[in-house]
């Protein structure tokens, strides 16, 4: 049994990949009905399924696949004509031939798969094409024993170089040349025969020549027969299967041997051997190419994801009433197996999407004077070590306005903020969870769901999407995907007392900021950079990541590009670039969103890799503070400036928000740990003693005490001393919005303002440090009057 | 009678174990890369052969302030569902061997974090040894929730 286990695997993989290429041929068959070589390819690679199954006592299997081949044999004999009806039976037939294939995959039966309703169809199509055969070609019955390949001429404009053919039957041979050229009516046969008795007599020339020689052939026959004669040999010989958990274990050890080399060029590096370099240079460089080799193995064309979507746009167009013809440009170009997998559903939901919504209907086309038939265009190219992967359409493109009106309804936008938007931007807001303009929920797509899927989706293998759309002539998606997961081109940096690692692909340009020529500036409170004339909003490492904030100078500002927008990131020091190899990081640490994995640094130490589009995503807060400033900068300052960010934070019902620069650090102290002191509260805390205040009450907010053995505090810190803030929950980190913003009526708040779309109280800091510690500020009154509050 | 095997461990003066079968192998390690921003239980993360490995303060988890992690740390490293977690703790000590006749319930004073991480208290010869819920010593997320 163990032998026709493996006899059986081997069939279902091969029967898959055949599958394919017949939903594949027969779309195109739909195309060009009278294409006998496309009717041939189908027939043989039915076949093939048939007499496997049959030898495998797989019945009902051959039973079907038998169905399709009777009805096959009568297309292929002429008997009957191809039409849509026949290619839909045909693609249900295989869909069956499919669902038996993997329930013999999952329990090794094929008993519980219905064919009988599909075989009925079958026969339907061909007593529908009985009729009209009696009347033409009353002889021709359905040949059933099918012709071996070779029988049937393959006219050469129909192979291309990279399709593979299907597994026959019968032995392959390389054919001579004469003969091929004999049956494609290239060269006729006493030409052939002649210039085959001039080899014999001792010509040395190539058969091929002597024709081309004496105009007995035209150059484009021979060079098509050559190329005919050349790839049926070649891909039956050169290419085995591999395992891929085979690659993956390769690709692993790979991994850790460029871990090793560049330790090993490191230490060598320090001595200064000049033998040891040359030697451990030529390592390195064996090792890189040891792991492109590698890498190539696992790479594929992206055809193998793109083949199943004419059949996708078919049916879907057919279920529409479109018309839709299919491009595919640069369908060779390849990427990494595991990056392919990733691709695969957010690429066949653009697909849909742009079938459904953005291709018009025919007499919509017609009407604005377009062609009936709607063109879709698939694209893949490299570009600057990405692969780019494009989905256009040439219809009715993206209406701005309506998805700025649908983004404020949503609460994602304000309407204030439309006219200042760029129109891609505005594009953009598509890939929001919830968002969809759809007028009408169709079962394909329009549910709100999908995009921001496919978002996610690409962001996960570290890629990025985008849309431009023109009006009335069409939209494109482009997918952004990173050549491979596995290894990545990155940069070291210092922050704090730690190493990160920055991908390359992210990192625009490094600046150094000195503060004399060079320097950080503060729009409100944010941090800019004049990068050549224009504002670059600047995000800080350390606080980003909850460290301590250092200084201005003698710091790195890395121009950084995510999701479209560029920012500015200020690490301490930039020390190289090296090759890391990404590791996944342990899934606890997904929750926090700045990390996009780990690898093992050139010392051996973990380094944590950082996630430019999660930090674009506070810098984007950044940008929108630089515009709130001008609108603010008018208004009396009833709190320390506008523009600043605000730690929201939940006191029972309430939104309470702290300017983030007065928070030193957030942290959550076990409930237990709260000793008392008098009637204060305080806490143990880094050697010291923490007065704690709670906000609950400082505020008046009798609500109930939260659940849990923790409690959530704000500690801030000056001159040494330390106060904290107890909230019963932290919410979010927020920009400052100077819309619909109150003095304060009540105690402890300086003020309330609209903040993410609900009423925030700004809190009093002052006061809530003074209620925690009535001496804060005896201390630092005399040097430092101006705290901010 | 029953009998099982544990690994064990010193924790802040107390003797804590796990079963001998959760535990892929015990080392002491010099540096940890700090995460920010994780839970203060994640004392920081360490190269193990390649593998990134998370160390869990089993201080921490028991309600204790942490300690700076400086110079080399035990780590007792548990297989953890897919992916191998390492608790820190103070010193290893030996595999015991314990009938179940030994076995209690945790005491009805036991309190606070340490209370939800055992399952029970073993009698040994002139100390008592808490059994560690390999789960709940890990999840990071528990303290904080």
């Amino acid at each position: 049994m163990e032998d026709l286990g493996e006899i059986v695997g081997e069939f279902l993989l091969e029967s898959h990949e055949n599958l394919d290429q017949i939903d594949r041929d027969l779309v195109s068959l739909e195309q060009e009905p009278d294409s006998r070589d496309l009717i041939s390819r189908i027939f043989r690679a039915i076949h093939t399924i048939k007499g496997t199954s049959g030898f495998l006592a797989f019945s009902r299997l051959e039973k079907l696949a038998h169905g399709g081949e009777s009805l096959l044999s009568r297309l292929r004999d002429g008997v009957q004509p191809v039409t849509p009806a026949t290619i839909t039976v045909l693609l249900a037939m295989i869909d069956g031939v499919r669902s038996i294939l993997s329930s013999i995959e999952e329990n090794g039966s094929e008993n519980d798969v219905d064919i009988d309703s599909i075989l009925a169809q079958v026969h339907a199509q061909m007593n529908a094409g009985e009729a009209a055969a009696e009347a033409a070609a009353p002889a021709a019955a359905p040949a059933e024993d099918a012709a071996p390949a070779g029988e049937t001429p393959v006219p050469l404009d129909e192979v291309p170089a990279a399709a593979r053919p299907a597994p026959e039957p019968v032995e392959e041979q390389r054919k001579p040349i004469g003969e091929i050229l004999v049956e494609t009516g290239g060269a006729a046969p006493q030409d052939v025969g002649s210039a085959l008795a001039q080899q014999l007599e001792g010509d040395e020339r190539k058969l091929g020549t002597i024709l081309l020689e004496e105009g007995k052939a035209k150059p484009a026959a021979v060079n098509e027969a050559l190329s005919q004669q050349a790839p049926k040999r070649s891909i039956a010989d050169s290419a085995i299967r591999v395992d891929v958990d085979l690659l993956d274990t390769l690709l692993n050890m790979v991994g850790e041997l460029v871990l090793a080399r560049n330790q090993l060029v490191r230490g060598v590096m320090e001595t200064g051997d000049a033998t040891l370099v040359r030697s451990a240079q030529r390592l390195g460089m064996i090792t890189s190419e040891l792991q492109e080799g590698i890498m190539k193995t696992r790479m594929q064309p992206i055809e193998h994801i793109w083949s199943k979507l004419p059949r996708v746009i078919r049916d879907l167009s057919n279920s529409l009433g479109k018309k839709v013809e299919l491009v595919m440009q640069g369908k060779e170009t390849e990427l990494d197996r595991s990056l392919l997998e990733a691709v695969k559903d957010p690429l066949t939901h653009l697909v849909r999407n742009a079938v459904d919504h953005g291709i018009e209907e025919p007499e919509r086309r017609i009407a604005s004077g377009k062609d009936p038939e709607g063109t879709l265009t698939l694209r893949a190219y490299h570009e600057g070590g990405h692969v780019a992967v494009e989905v256009a359409d040439d219809g009715a493109g993206l209406n701005v306005d309506r998805i700025a009106q649908k983004a404020v309804e949503n609460g994602l936008l304000r309407a204030d903020q439309i006219p200042n938007m760029d129109k891609r931007d505005i594009m953009a807001m598509v890939f929001q969870p919830g968002f969809s303009t759809a007028a009408k929920v169709t079962n394909v797509s329009g549910r709100g769901v999908g995009m921001d899927v496919v978002k996610t989706n690409i962001e996960n293998i570290g890629g990025a999407v985008s849309v431009d759309s023109t009006p009335g002539e069409g939209t494109v998606w482009r997918l952004t995907i990173p050549l491979t997961l596995a290894i990545i081109q990155a940069l070291t940096v210092d922050c704090g007392e730690q190493r990160y690692v920055v991908p390359q692909v992210a990192v625009l340009e490094l600046v150094f900021i000195d503060g004399n020529s060079t320097k950080i500036e503060y729009a409100s409170g944010a941090p800019v950079y004049r990068l050549r004339g224009k504002l670059l909003p600047l995000v800080r490492l350390d606080r980003a990541l909850g460290l301590e904030v250092g200084g201005d100078q003698g710091v790195y500002i890395m121009v950084l590009q995510a999701d479209g927008r560029r920012f500015g990131l200020i690490v301490d020091r930039v020390l190289n670039t090296e090759e890391v190899v990404v590791k996944a990081l342990n899934s606890r640490f997904k929750d926090i969103g700045l990390y996009a994995g780990a690898t093992i640094l050139g010392d051996g130490k973990v380094g944590l890799i950082l996630d430019v589009s999660s930090l674009a995503r506070r810098s984007h807060l950044a940008a929108d503070a630089d515009r709130k400033s001008l609108e603010g900068s008018s208004r009396a300052n009833a709190v320390s400036g506008t523009g600043e960010r605000l730690l929201v934070t939940a006191v029972g019902d309430r939104r309470v928000a702290i300017p983030l620069d007065t928070v030193t650090r957030l942290e959550e102290f076990p409930r237990d740990r709260i000793e008392h002191a008098g009637s204060r509260e305080v806490v143990q805390y880094r050697g010291q003693i923490l007065p704690l205040v709670r906000l609950s009450h400082l505020l008046g907010a009798y609500g109930e005490e939260p659940e849990g053995d923790t409690v959530s505090v704000v500690v801030y810190s000056e001159a040494g001393r330390s106060v904290a803030l107890v909230v019963d929950r932290i919410v979010d980190i927020a920009e400052n919005s100077t819309t619909a913003r109150r003095d304060a009526e009540e105690d402890g708040l300086v003020g309330t303002a609209v903040i993410q779309q609900r009423v925030t109280e700004l809190l009093d800091v002052r006061r809530a440090i003074l209620a925690a510690d009535p001496n804060f500020y005896t201390d630092l009154e005399n040097d430092e009057m101006l705290v901010e509050a | 009678m029953a009998s099982r095997q544990f690994a064990t461990f010193e924790v802040a003066g107390q003797l804590f174990g796990v079963e001998v079968h959760t535990v892929q192998e015990v080392l002491s390690y010099n540096e940890y890369t700090p995460v920010p921003l994780a839970p203060p239980a994640v004392g920081g993360l360490f190269n193990l052969r390649g593998q990134v490995i998370a160390a869990v303060d089993l201080r921490v988890q028991l309600g204790m302030a942490r300690k700076a992690l400086q110079g080399p740390v035990m780590n007792v490293i548990l297989r953890g569902d897919g992916e191998p977690v390492s608790l820190l703790v103070d010193k290893i000590g030996e595999v015991v061997d314990l009938d179940d006749e030994r076995f209690e319930p945790p005491p009805d004073t036991l309190s606070g974090p340490t209370r939800e991480l055992v399952v029970g208290t073993f009698k040994l010869d002139g100390r008592l040894m808490l059994a560690l819920d390999v789960n709940q010593a890990v999840d990071t997320y528990r303290a904080t929730t």
